[in-house]
Formats: C-alpha cells, sequence, structure tokens
C-alpha cells in the first residue's frame, strides 16, 4: 500500500475563497493509500515547505499531491523540496486546483467537488509514478543570436566578452537593425548612431563573435545545450573577403534609381549597395531583382570597376550548419502598415489617413529619417512632396495601436514618448514652426520619461490635442486634418504641412514562421510568449531558447538593452556547467515485446529511434528492436500512442498513470 | 442498446485530454484572467496530443464521462514539431471508428487552444458542456461495463447450429 501525503494550499485567499480547503484535505485523508492529508496557507513559503518536508519523515511518504497552483508555476519547487527529503522528485505532482478551479468557477460547493475530484486523480497518479534519474547531457558552450539590432548586439557582446562563441544572425546586409535608422533617442536626446554604431563595430570585430549578414535560420535540430542550427547565408553576389569596402561599384552603378528602404523610400540608391554609409559589414550586396546585369544580362559596370575583383555574380546561397547550445531571439518589431487593407490580413488599415495616397503624411520612422544628420535631407525637416520645410505639423498619435476595431488592442509603448521627440526635434530645426498632436492618452512610465513630455508641452510649444483624427484629405498643398477635442468638445480642424503618423509596433514580418522552425510559443500579435509573465520574462517555455527586445512585445530601447543583457545572463548560467541536467520523460522500448516494425520510427520527429541488434553470447543474431536514444527524444510520446504492440513507454506519462487518472473520473 | 435517454438537468462529466504547452497552458491563462466556466470539466495532461492513445478516449466514456474534448497547439505550432498532426490524423480515422460503433460525435470535441487562447479555452469547454448537457447522460458504453460477460453458452439456435456443423 502506497503512503501518500496531500498538502492543500490556501495560496492565501486565491483557492480558499472558492474551495473549502479543509473539506478538500479531509475527502483525501478517505483515498486508500493516502498516509496524511493537511491544509496550509501557503505551501510554496519557507514555513510550507519545511511542513511538507517534516510530514515526509514523520509519516515515511513515499509520494506527493501538492494542492495549489499550475505544475507551471511551482512544480519545480515541490520537487525540489521532495528532493531535499530524499524523495525522488517525479515522485511528487502538482493538483491544479487554482487556475483550472478556484480562479475559474464561483459556485464553492461545485468548486470543492472539483478541487477533491482533481486530487483524487493526481493522488491515482502517483501511485502509479516511478523515480526517474535526471538524464545528463553536454552543453555545447556556444549561442546563436538571431537579429543583429540593439537587442542581438547587446545580448551577443555580453555572452561574447564572458567568454563563448557567439554565432549573430542578421537577414539584413548591415547589423544596427531600427536603432541605426533612428535621428536622436529619448529621453537625453543623444544620437542614435553616435551610441550605436560603436557598438556594431565592437561586435564585429570581437574575437568570439562569429556575425552572418544577409542570412536567415533555414532550420532548427536539437535540444537545449545541442542544437543543430542550419543558416541560409543569401548570396551577396560580393565576395566579404576579397572586398575592401572603397564603395566605387556604388559609385558607378548605373541604375540609381531604386528607392531606399533604409531612408524609408524618401531616397533612392543604386542596385550593388551597403543599406547606409556605417553600415557593418561595409560589404555592399547586389539587389538581383534590380540589377540591370541579372536582368538582362547586360552592364557588368560593378565587376569591371572593382580593382580587387570581389564581384561575383555566380555567387550562390550557402547552407552553413552551426552547433550551439542556446538561442537568443532578437528578431525585433515592423510598423504597422497603415495603407489600405491587404488582402487576407486581419488588420484594417486606415485609408481614411490616406496614407501612401497623400505624399505629405508620413510615419514616424520616416520623421527620424527626415531628422537624421545621415538622412536624405542631411537633417532639414523638408516635406516629401515639395521639398519644403514645413511649419505646421500634425503628430497623430495610437495610429493601429489600442484600436481594437483595427486589429491590434495593445498599447505601442514608445509611441508617446518619440512623438515628444519628434515635436522638440522639430522645433528645434524650424523655430518658427508649430507642432500639433492628437492623443488619447499621454503614456510616459520611465525614468526621466515624464519629465521629457512636459518639456516637449511646456517648453518647446507643441499643442497637444486630446482626441482622435477621423479624416486626412488634400486641400491645395495642405492636408486638412479633420479631429475631435474631447476635452473642449469642438470639432478641430488643421491645415497642416506635413502629417506624421505614431503607426503601432508589430511583430516582425515572419515571426510566426521562425517562431514554427524554433518551437516556441507566440500568442495572437504574433509576439513570443515568454514563459511567465513576470518570473520568468526572458525565457521561453522551450527551454534553451531566451528572448530580448521588441520579439516579445513593444518596447524602447533602454528596457530591450535590460533585457538583452538578461537573456544572456541566462545564457551564461547555462554554460557556466559542463553537462546540464534534463528532465527524464524520455520514452523507453520495452525490447521482449517490441516486435521491430519500426512504426515510432517514421513518427518520431528527434530522429531518436534506432535500430538495436540483440545478439547471444555467440554473436548470434536474435532479433532487432527499437532503440531510443534518450538524449535526442524529445518526450512527445507520440511513439507510443502508435506502437501496435505497447512495447514504448514514455516514462512520466506511462499508460498506467493515464489510466489510473481516467479510473478516477 | 439505445436506453430512453432522459433530456433533464443533470451535470455532465467533461474530460479534457490537452498538451502541457498549448491548451494546458491556455486552461491556465483562463485562470489568471479570471474567466469563468462550467467546473464539469476534469482536465488530464499530456506532453502532446500526440500521446493520446484513443483507448483513453473509449475508457473515459466507460468510466462516466459523457464528453471529451482533445486540445493541442495549432498546426504548425507543436512543441515536438509534428506530434498534432499525427494526432490529427489518428483521430479523424478514431471518428469514424467511434461512429461506426454508434457514438454520437458531437459527444467529442476536437480543436487547437493555444497558450493565448484563454478565452477560446472557456468557449470550448462551456460550449461541449451546454452541448453534452441538452445530449442527457452518454449510457453506451457504461451499460456496456454492466452486462455480465458473456458465459459460453450458445443459446441461439443459428449458433447452435453452427456450432454443430463444425465436424
Amino acid at each position: 500500500m502506497s503512503r501518500i501525503g496531500v498538502f492543500v494550499c490556501h495560496c492565501g485567499e486565491n483557492i480558499s475563497r472558492t474551495v473549502a480547503v479543509e473539506k478538500v484535505a479531509v475527502a483525501a485523508r478517505e483515498i486508500p493509500g493516502v498516509a496524511f492529508a493537511t491544509d496550509y496557507k501557503y505551501m510554496c513559503s519557507e514555513p510550507g515547505q519545511s511542513l511538507l518536508k517534516k510530514a515526509v519523515a514523520d509519516h515515511r511518504l513515499d509520494g506527493l499531491v501538492v494542492a495549489a497552483c499550475s505544475p507551471r508555476m511551482h512544480e519545480k519547487t515541490f520537487r525540489n523540496a521532495a528532493r531535499a527529503t530524499g524523495l525522488n522528485p517525479f515522485l511528487c505532482e502538482m493538483a491544479n486546483i487554482r487556475e483550472h478551479c478556484s480562479w475559474v468557477h464561483e459556485n464553492r460547493e461545485e468548486a470543492t467537488a472539483k478541487a477533491a475530484d482533481i486530487v483524487r486523480m493526481m493522488v491515482a497518479r502517483v501511485k502509479k509514478n516511478r523515480d526517474l534519474a535526471a538524464i545528463t547531457v553536454p552543453v555545447t558552450k556556444r549561442a546563436l543570436v538571431i537579429g543583429g539590432g540593439i537587442a542581438g548586439i547587446q545580448a551577443a557582446l555580453d555572452i561574447a566578452d564572458a567568454g563563448h562563441q557567439v554565432v549573430l544572425v542578421e537577414k539584413e546586409p548591415s547589423i544596427g537593425g531600427h536603432m541605426a535608422q533612428l535621428s536622436e533617442t529619448f529621453p537625453t536626446l543623444d544620437c542614435s548612431q553616435c551610441i550605436m554604431t560603436p557598438k556594431m563595430v565592437d561586435v564585429a570585430n570581437h574575437p568570439n563573435v562569429t556575425l552572418y549578414t544577409y542570412a536567415e535560420i533555414e532550420n532548427v535540430e536539437g535540444y537545449i545545450g545541442n542544437f543543430q542550427i542550419t543558416i541560409r547565408k543569401k548570396a551577396r553576389s560580393v565576395d566579404e573577403a576579397k572586398c575592401t569596402g572603397c564603395g566605387i561599384c556604388s559609385t558607378k552603378c548605373p541604375q540609381k534609381k531604386i528607392p531606399n528602404a533604409f531612408d524609408r523610400n524618401l531616397g533612392t540608391r543604386p542596385a550593388i549597395y551597403t543599406p547606409f554609409p556605417q553600415a557593418v559589414p561595409n560589404t555592399p550586396v547586389i539587389d538581383r531583382d534590380n540589377c540591370t546585369y541579372f536582368k538582362t544580362g547586360k552592364c557588368g559596370v560593378c565587376s569591371k570597376v572593382c580593382g580587387p575583383g570581389a564581384v561575383d555574380y555566380e555567387q550562390q546561397d550557402e547552407l552553413i550548419v552551426e552547433p550551439v547550445g542556446a538561442i537568443v531571439a532578437a528578431t525585433g518589431f515592423q510598423l504597422y502598415d497603415i495603407g489600405p487593407k491587404p488582402e487576407g490580413s486581419p488588420y484594417k488599415g486606415y485609408g481614411e489617413y490616406g496614407y501612401g495616397t497623400l505624399p505629405d503624411v508620413i510615419d514616424g520612422l520616416t520623421f527620424e529619417r527626415l531628422a537624421s544628420a545621415s538622412g536624405p535631407t542631411g537633417g532639414a525637416i523638408r516635406r516629401p512632396s515639395d521639398g519644403k520645410e514645413p511649419k505646421e505639423v500634425v503628430f497623430i498619435q495610437c495610429v493601429g495601436s489600442r484600436a481594437r476595431e483595427k486589429g491590434i488592442s495593445y498599447c505601442s509603448k514608445i509611441c508617446c514618448m518619440y512623438t515628444a521627440k519628434h515635436t522638440m526635434l522639430f522645433k528645434h530645426k524650424v523655430h518658427d514652426g508649430q507642432a500639433y498632436v492628437f492623443f488619447m492618452d499621454a503614456r510616459t512610465p520611465g525614468k526621466n520619461y515624464d519629465e521629457f513630455w512636459r518639456r516637449a508641452v511646456e517648453e518647446e510649444d507643441a499643442v497637444y490635442v486630446r482626441g482622435m483624427v477621423s479624416r486626412l484629405y488634400q486641400k491645395g498643398d495642405k492636408v486638412v486634418v479633420v479631429g475631435s477635442d474631447v476635452l473642449v468638445g469642438v470639432r478641430v480642424e488643421i491645415e497642416a504641412d506635413l502629417v506624421v503618423l505614431a503607426t503601432a509596433v508589430q511583430a516582425q514580418k515572419g515571426a510566426d514562421l521562425l517562431a514554427q522552425k524554433l518551437g516556441i510559443s507566440y500568442d495572437k500579435d504574433n509576439f513570443y510568449s515568454e514563459a511567465h509573465a513576470k518570473l520568468k520574462p526572458v525565457e521561453c517555455a522551450t527551454a534553451g531558447i531566451y528572448l530580448a527586445g521588441a520579439c516579445q512585445g513593444p518596447k524602447d530601447i533602454p528596457e530591450t538593452v535590460s533585457q538583452a543583457s538578461a537573456a544572456a545572463a541566462k545564457v551564461m548560467t547555462l554554460f557556466s556547467k559542463d553537462q546540464m541536467e534534463r528532465d527524464p520523460m524520455v520514452a523507453r522500448v520495452r525490447e521482449t515485446t517490441c516486435v521491430a516494425c519500426f512504426a515510432c520510427r517514421k513518427v518520431c520527429p528527434y530522429g531518436a529511434v534506432e535500430h538495436k541488434e540483440i545478439r547471444n553470447r555467440q554473436g548470434e543474431l536474435i532479433k532487432v528492436v527499437a532503440s531510443v536514444n534518450a538524449g535526442v527524444c524529445g518526450g512527445c510520446g507520440t511513439c507510443q500512442a502508435t506502437c501496435p504492440s505497447k512495447s514504448v513507454e514514455l516514462d512520466g506519462y506511462t499508460d498506467e498513470q493515464i489510466f489510473a487518472m481516467i479510473e478516477e473520473l | 442498446m439505445h436506453a430512453e435517454q432522459v433530456k433533464h438537468d443533470f451535470e455532465p462529466k467533461i474530460v479534457a485530454f490537452v498538451c502541457t504547452w498549448c491548451t494546458y497552458a491556455g486552461a491556465d491563462l483562463a485562470g489568471t484572467s479570471r474567466l469563468q466556466y462550467p467546473s464539469n470539466v476534469r482536465i488530464v495532461k499530456f506532453p502532446c496530443t500526440g500521446r493520446i492513445d484513443p483507448v483513453f478516449i473509449l475508457r473515459a466514456f466507460q468510466k462516466g464521462a459523457d464528453g471529451v474534448l482533445v486540445s493541442g497547439c495549432h498546426p504548425g505550432d507543436c512543441h515536438y514539431m509534428a506530434g498534432n498532426y499525427h494526432a490529427r490524423r489518428r483521430f479523424s480515422a478514431f471518428r469514424k471508428l467511434l461512429e461506426f460503433v454508434g457514438v454520437d460525435l458531437d459527444r467529442l470535441e476536437f480543436s487547437w487552444v493555444s497558450a493565448a487562447e484563454g478565452g477560446k479555452w472557456v468557449e470550448m469547454v462551456t460550449g461541449l458542456t451546454e452541448r453534452v448537457r441538452e445530449m442527457g447522460p452518454m449510457r453506451e458504453f457504461k451499460d456496456l461495463e454492466n452486462e455480465e460477460p458473456w458465459s459460453g453458452a450458445l443459446d441461439s439456435p443459428e449458433l447452435e447450429k453452427a456450432f454443430q456443423a463444425i465436424p
């Protein structure tokens, strides 16, 4: 007979408010095999854990059920407590009576009955639990960082400085990301390029960093400590080893009329180009879609003028396999496309704002390029339609953000601050200009942020109008902004020279596809999900993968940098040991009944099933069976459900355990 | 075999077989968001829907479940890459079998609920509970369990005749 201990937690009042915890404990005592049952206010606290440890000793318990919160919250806590008593940690299970019971039901009687049921099912399960020994696997002490924006650069530098190898992959021809496009940064107004470019150079020159630009993640295999990453290095058409970065190819390229995406299409660039002058690496790339040579087979000017002969039209995409032990996803964001509603998109667009049809309606990032000293106007504010200096500029906040009817319900977090910054930059460059801002709320939490916003309003004379804009239309060379001032309760019309829309921050294009390759989860807006909103904000639920920056949700630069360093610290923790323990939830084959049909091999996503020959002492082959490589097995259990002879079992989720739970329904 | 079903107020037993990565986490989210749903559901956690053997569903019906919900990660989002695809194949064949046996498929729900879809979890559970409540208790399999096992007696004339024909 088992001697199970049941511990029912009040969780302060979180559970006891709707579940009669004492009754649950009393009911548990009646279950055959339960030797001890009690309830306590906070099981996870130090006294709670001591109570558990003492009970194990006093009552010689051989299995534990902690009826409390989700196992995703505290399973580790209680398994460690069990380990401290000398019990095998896998003999401890959590009965989730908080998230799955007390928080979702109001009727006290029903919730109590359900909690008692959940406890009974878990007791039945624990009776069938077996001792499991953690599996140790070696850790490859190299990290992969995906994304070369400020988040990726910071994470890569921190890990590399700690003495570990880092592979940094960036899909654009240069690292730098969005931060390299910004003019000045809030709340200090220091120049973005001045603080960004030294870091770009540092990371590229770091002896521990292998940098792949113009490259994407093709495939991810393996698990924590042992990932195999296939990287597709797209054909640059320029040999990086030979190129000196002199730039003569770009100067001589006859095709110069391609919109420059880095400058938000305000200027143009040649077909062979570096995205911006401070690009790292300073190696140009040929845009094959727009290059005359690739389109017609004629031209070849760049090849002719290139002294070192670095231009290589025959270059092919290259697949590189890198073994790494940890992954930091730092893929950043994109801006809400506010043009007409794209086909099939869940986002409704802002047709009424005329973006894309009215030339003097631009987005915030375009304004950054206008204000940037390295931008297409050299830092002078000029409107796109006629190049004149705008005097009246209207800024509209929350374009896309906090607009459920347009498809996005969240706040993009950075727009209040950067719009305040834009009004200042505008005032500093156009002294007789006037900035107007339409806003819903000014959200400025952060160190020195509210002071910054107040400066924009009180000292730089930005006029803040609380209300939304319903329509923009062209009238002569002006854009008429029709909105409302909800504080005064009047309709407002402003004839503006330039309108800047603070468009919402969205998950990076293709973020979902990359998440599927990595095996990490993402939310309804395609932002990557952290393992715990408060206590594990940089880890993914998938072990060995960490998050940095706006790929997890809208973030400003200080927050992004903090999270990148935090992710790096997590990676270094992982790399501090040569071997790591991983969950022993792996499949095992019962060799006596296995008939070697290898149905398990066909369904195994990890290729963990191998052939094993069983021989007698004379070395004669007796039979062939399937065998699971525990180091490779991910523990999904698909093999077990597939096996026709029921010869595979997933430890921790055996048929016995599951049936025991079902019997207690 | 089909006893006349009593359609009045009864509390159906609902069992949910869920994967730990998506739907279990989605049900957790429903909890942290304090969404409310009927308390009839009991959750059995699996690492992946790929681990769920159809026999579990049969056994659940036999042991008193009136409705069964199987839910995992959306296609493409499986933590184990492909477990949910295997589950989908397996259960589309299994549904046919159940239908053949005579189980009303309205008692069985397969769905994808991600870790971000606390609201969808509530909808699924509430929908199935209310539907099964309308349908009344599931008697078929329970009656089977209560039936006396076959004694070995050949009590039909046809069988008797066939038995006699064996040389």
